[in-house]
């Protein structure tokens, strides 16, 4: 006798589409999860467009969303708002780029080495409670009113989700692991290798989403206060010309970027931890 | 010269070894003056109450704890950290939840920088010796307890240890997984021939497995005994030979 017979998987190893299952019912199945999955979405917009052609609210305030989609179309067709999602996505980029460059092998860094993070952690924990913002005009003073300032100020607040996710990361790194990789004769740098460093892999992406939504949070309020270029700076412009239509375009395709960005950084964490249960 | 290297490989010998804690700064001593030998491809249990120091002979043993004092002998060659000749089955199966079955299995011999292609190829061997040649691709979160527990088995195998240190490798499993695998680690040692040192607190396991059973008290200053397991194998837990030595263990923990 073996085992095979007693236990079974608790998990099927192939997901096989049910044989004979025909595509009727299948179409069913996906309208039925994307009616429970976004039904409530789609409501919302409903709700949106019927309040305001009916005049249940000022349609001045709150525009119908066929005026936002045409306002949202001529902005693209122009170019107009090309060239503020491409400076939006330069400076949320480049800012964003350097907090992983820095902050993912800083947190590894400190993570393995405890001297390393006693040393570093009380001067990272003060630059971490100062409000990037109310440090912004200290950066403008320092690095001028130009592009160098916004980057700064987006990169300062992007830092800090990602170190300390990828500190946690390490630190929470099952002990026993560890021990097992030993016992084999693994080296430092092989346990470093081949158990920490993808143990770490799911926390690193959790501060990594952090990261990218604070970058977008920190674009926008850096571009109204000091730009005439990009999509923060179209929100607060079109608001004092009272165009509210593209208002509401530019704001729009802010949540696009947050979601897009969201969204490849899912798809990215999903093939690089293939063995652990997806993450949404 | 091969023969006469097979015949002394696996053999343990343990002289004068001392181990104590400190405990809100009191020294707990657990293990004191303690001699033993272990023959090349014989298995050995070790039980006692919680608390009387056979994980930590354990161990030291796999240099993963220092003594205070004593020393452990492998082959004749004293014991400094964890060694190649050695491997720890320990009571988690700890596997590496991003690497396949195969690769896990493959790890030690990975570590070791054996090349890919030959590890895998000796992975797939004991994978199929311990019946899971079916799942190689799976990864761990897919397993049950008991079948990660058998991978973790071919794992330590793969190295293809001398000795064999087992730290209660099956307490964490239900009772029917767990007289399966014993089986299983008794053909298993049919098989490979490995000296086994064997940590558990199931005295019916020790008795199945076992040649000799190493007795450790709690109290460190009684000497530990050791009682030989005469009964001819494969085992039968209800033949009276065996209900009779189970009843000699208990008593020796006076439990009647």
């Amino acid at each position: 006798m073996t085992l095979q017979h007693l236990d079974t998987p608790p998990i099927p190893l192939s997901r096989d589409s049910a044989p004979g299952g025909s595509l009727l019912r299948r179409g069913a199945a996906v309208a039925r999860h994307g009616l429970s999955r976004y039904g409530l979405l789609a409501g919302f917009l409903v709700l949106w467009q019927v309040a305001s052609t009916m005049g249940w609210v000022s349609p001045a305030v709150l525009p119908p969303l066929d005026k936002i989609a045409a306002a949202l179309w001529n902005g693209i067709a122009s170019g107009a708002l090309v060239d503020d999602i491409a400076i939006s996505l330069q400076r949320s980029g480049i800012a964003f780029a350097g907090a992983v460059v820095l902050g993912i092998p800083l947190g590894l860094l400190m993570g393995q080495i405890p001297a390393v993070e006693r040393a570093l952690d009380p001067i990272l924990q003060l630059f971490r409670q100062t409000s990037a913002l109310a440090l912004y005009p200290v950066f403008i003073l320092l690095l001028g009113l130009g592009e160098t300032s916004k980057v700064f100020v987006i990169f300062w607040a992007t830092l800090f989700p990602v170190l300390l996710a990828t500190i946690g990361g390490v630190k929470e790194v099952d002990g026993k692991l560890i021990e097992m990789a030993r016992t084999y004769g693994a080296s430092r740098l092989a346990v470093f290798r081949r158990v920490i460093l993808p143990a770490s892999v799911p926390s690193i992406f959790v501060g990594l989403r952090l990261s990218a939504t604070t970058a977008l949070l920190l674009l926008i309020a850096a571009e109204m206060i000091g730009a005439n270029k990009g999509l923060g700076f179209q929100v607060m412009n079109a608001q004092y010309n009272f165009q509210i239509p593209l208002m509401f375009a530019a704001i729009f395709l802010l949540a696009a970027l947050g979601l897009a960005a969201n969204f490849v950084l899912v798809s990215l964490q999903n093939r690089l931890c293939r063995w652990a249960a997806p993450a949404r | 010269m091969g023969i006469h290297q097979s015949l002394l490989r696996g053999e343990v010998r343990v002289r004068g070894l001392s181990k104590s804690y400190s405990l809100n700064r009191n020294a707990l001593s657990v293990l004191r003056d303690l001699d033993l030998d272990v023959n090349g491809g014989e298995i050995l249990a070790i039980v006692g109450p919680s608390g009387c120091g056979k994980t930590t002979l354990l161990r030291i043993l796999a240099g993963l704890e220092t003594p205070d004092r004593g020393k452990v002998l492998i082959d004749g060659r004293p014991v400094a950290g964890v060694g190649r000749e050695r491997a720890v089955i320990f009571q988690e199966p700890r596997l590496l939840p991003w690497l396949t079955v195969l690769d896990n299995v493959a790890f030690g011999l990975e570590v070791r920088g054996i090349p890919a292609a030959e590890g895998r190829e000796r992975a797939r061997h004991y994978l199929r010796l311990v019946g899971l040649a079916r799942f190689e691709a799976a990864w761990p979160r897919q397993l049950s307890g008991g079948m990660a527990q058998r991978v973790g088995i071919a794992r330590a195998l793969t190295v293809r240890p001398g000795i064999l240190l087992l730290d209660e490798p099956f307490g964490a499993l239900d009772a029917m997984t767990k007289m399966t695998m014993q089986e299983e680690l008794a053909r298993i040692w049919r098989e490979e021939r490995v000296t086994m040192i064997l940590v558990t607190h199931d005295l019916e396991e020790a008795i199945f497995l076992a040649d000799r059973v190493l007795v450790l008290s709690k109290d460190s200053t009684d000497p530990a005994r050791l009682i030989d397991v005469d009964l001819a194998r494969p085992r039968d837990r209800s033949e009276p030979g065996f209900v009779a030595m189970r009843r000699r263990l208990m008593a020796e923990f006076g439990l009647h």
